[in-house]
């Protein structure tokens, strides 16, 4: 039996009358999905061994309303913006972390002009930060010199910019960092945004999943890394197709660490 | 015969060049027909973003072999243009070589005209041999079947010509010079460089100077005048980016790539819901007309925006986008450059109703269904890949954003799977139907 861990709610701030140093913002998939929810877990524990005082909205969280706003459902989602801001402002918000990119993009960049201004980080910069500031520590482990390839989420990279933090995170952890052969700015979608998440997919001859993990076994990983829970089961489900889920793991960044920690 | 060639000039001149007029002014007054947008910001770093990416061509030459021979053509585009200012006075006026003037100089600018027409002319050839020769997926996709596939090459072609007829215009006016014929022989000497035509020259040699005459005032004017046909070319044509590729890029999305944009009108509807004091009941207040409600998302190319429908125009359909896409890759019917190539078409089709019966009369037909189909909207990933590639800041995705939305807000016609994810959003906030009370169950669970 793993130790529980330790994860305040904002509600229990408030309650005893103070302000975490950042809101984890968990997320649907984080809050929900199987795999997703040990994501969030690393994470967690990673903000204890850090000292990070930290809190989760819990009950009084909601999606962010990226895959309405993406289908096209423009009211749900300015209603989830709406309830949501809402909440994040009674709790004088200032700083977002969050591990799932599609999130990250929708309240650092959408929130805004609904009345929702606040820091947001994606996990692996704020990781960075912790990093740099010295309150993590970052040693190679048990993934030194091993073949590691990462996949862009497109809402991280591409939609935002960020390219760097979870590649300096992997290169903390010594890894042998083999890039794709589409990778960054021309990286491939693992198929999962604009919603497709949560229908199945229009006609054609492959699904794109699969075509991203082969683009991904090109270069021979021991692990895929990823950086976003939708991308995560998206590159699982394209080695469980390729029938190599006992060679290749598809790991988040966050659990590599937690790992190579032994946390 | 002198005054007789210069008025045919200027009449040729005049009506090339109003032709071409009236039908930018078309084109202006369609994208007219979008909805405003204000994209008035941040000027200098508009600016910037021009000079690099338009001017500069900095995301053309992401793709090497075909970044690289653009910019030659581009450039060669350009610098040779210099040259029609002088044909255009020398045509108006019955001069010759009116510039040179200048000496040195002149011969010099002659000279890498020259040079640069020669490397146009190889880059259009490699250029032909990768569209109809070479299997390069872009070129070959459905949507450039038939006329976008003649055009592409009609262009190519064009230039071919007009670069040959330039330089042995200049060999034959070359070979005029040092046979010392009269109007083309100059005191100083052999004026203009010409380094490539030189070699052209020899095969003029023995032609006696009335023949010669002939090839050089032939291939002048068969080169003003293919210059002012393509002109006119450019508006039937998807060639426009030479253009519009510098507005496009003016006015394309500084903000990230990720963020879209929050609907004003479902804005006010929201901040109402959210309003404990709004009277759901309540008439509209004295003196508001209670208007058509507005339209969510597009259906037909006046709801789309300015900068979209400007962005339909620019669109060269190169197809950099689509050989992007993930949906595209992997068979699906969406292609980013036949959702531009289509905005487009329907456009025209509207502009043409219009040029027609002095304003748009209801033709049955729409953007959505008639030319974009579902199946393309649905199989976007939002992965701004298209977005990305594209070399003059086409958006693509947002197209495919408000007509989506269209389809959600308007028809309630999202796929089956994905309304009921967007119904468990609505229910418990998130798009699985978990209790929203279950959200922080993981923190107990090993």
């Amino acid at each position: 039996m793993a130790e529980a861990i330790k994860v305040p709610t904002m509600a229990e701030y408030m309650a005893e009358g103070k302000k975490p140093e950042v809101l984890f913002w968990v997320g649907c998939a984080g809050s929900f999905d199987d795999r997703a929810k040990k994501i969030t877990k690393a994470f967690v524990k990673l903000l204890n061994e850090a000292g990070v005082d930290f809190a989760v909205l819990g009950t009084e969280e909601s999606c962010t309303g990226d895959p309405a706003k993406r289908a096209g459902n423009e009211f749900t989602f300015q209603m989830q913006a709406a309830m949501n801001i809402e909440v994040l402002n009674g709790y004088e918000i200032e700083k977002v972390v969050t591990a799932c990119p599609h999130c990250f993009n929708t309240i650092k960049n959408e929130y805004p002009s609904l009345g929702g201004n606040y820091q947001v980080m994606h996990h692996t910069q704020f990781l960075k930060s912790l990093l740099n500031e010295g309150r993590l520590k970052v040693e190679g482990g048990k993934f030194k010199g091993k073949r590691i390839t990462f996949h862009d989420p497109c809402y991280l990279g591409r939609a935002n910019g960020e390219y760097e933090a979870p590649r300096d995170l992997l290169k903390k952890l010594e890894v042998e960092l083999i890039e794709m052969r589409k990778c960054k700015s021309n990286g491939l979608c693992c198929g999962a945004g604009g919603a497709q998440m949560f229908k199945e997919p229009e006609p054609g001859n492959k699904d794109v999943n699969v075509a991203r993990t082969e683009q991904a076994m090109e270069t021979k990983p021991e692990v895929i890394a990823a950086g976003c829970p939708f991308c995560n089961t998206m590159m699982t489900d394209g080695v469980k197709s390729k029938e190599k889920e006992d060679s290749v793991a598809v790991m988040d960044v966050a659990e590599m660490i937690a790992n190579a920690k032994d946390l | 015969m002198q005054i007789v060639a210069q008025i045919v000039f200027l009449i040729a001149l005049v009506f090339g060049v109003s032709f071409f007029v009236r039908n930018i002014k078309r084109m202006l007054r369609n994208i007219k027909l979008g909805k405003a947008i204000d994209r008035s910001d941040n000027p200098s770093e508009r600016w910037s973003k021009t000079l690099r990416i338009a001017f500069g061509q900095s995301k053309m030459v992401r793709k090497p072999v075909s970044g690289f021979l653009h910019v030659i053509v581009y450039l060669g585009f350009v610098i040779i243009n210099i040259e029609v200012l002088e044909i255009i006075i020398d045509g108006l006026f019955g001069t010759h070589r009116v510039l040179s003037f200048m000496g040195g100089f002149y011969n010099a600018l002659i000279g890498i005209f020259e040079v640069l027409a020669l490397l146009v002319f190889v880059g259009v050839i490699i250029f032909w041999i990768r569209r109809n020769v070479l299997n390069i997926y872009r070129f070959l996709c459905r949507e450039l079947k038939g006329w976008p596939k003649n055009d592409a090459n009609y262009i190519l072609y064009f230039e071919m010509v007009l670069m040959t007829l330039f330089l042995v215009m200049n060999a034959a006016d070359y070979q005029l010079q040092l046979n010392g014929a009269a109007h083309y022989a100059h005191e100083g000497g052999i004026i203009g460089g010409f380094p490539i035509s030189q070699f052209i020259a020899p095969l003029f040699e023995g032609i006696s100077n009335s023949t010669l005459i002939i090839i050089e005032r032939a291939t002048w004017w068969l080169h003003i005048l293919g210059i002012l046909f393509f002109l006119n070319y450019l508006y039937y044509s998807k060639h426009l980016h030479i253009l519009l590729a510098f507005p496009n890029v003016y006015f394309s999305k500084l903000k990230p790539k990720g963020e879209m944009d929050n609907l004003e009108a479902v804005k006010n509807e929201v901040a109402l819901m959210m309003d404990p004091n709004a009277d759901p009941f309540a008439a509209p207040a004295e003196g508001e007309e209670e208007g058509e409600p507005e339209k969510f998302g597009a259906s037909d190319v006046m709801d789309l925006n300015q900068v979209q429908l400007l962005n339909s125009y620019t669109c060269t359909e190169c197809g950099r986008c689509t050989a992007e896409c993930p949906a595209n890759q992997t068979g699906k019917k969406l292609s980013p450059r036949k959702i531009m190539m289509d905005t487009r078409d329907r456009l025209e089709e509207v502009g043409e109703n219009i040029n027609k019966n002095g304003k748009f009369e209801d033709d049955g037909k729409q953007l959505l269904d008639d030319y974009i189909l579902r199946e393309e909207l649905w199989a976007c990933t939002t992965c701004n890949a298209c977005v990305e590639a594209c070399p003059v800041g086409i958006d693509p995705l947002s197209i495919i954003l408000d007509m989506r939305r269209y389809l959600v807000m308007e028809q309630s016609a999202a796929p089956n799977e994905l309304a009921v994810s967007l119904t468990n959003i609505e229910n418990n906030g998130a798009p699985w139907p978990y209790n929203q009370m279950d959200r922080l169950n993981w923190a107990e669970e090993n």
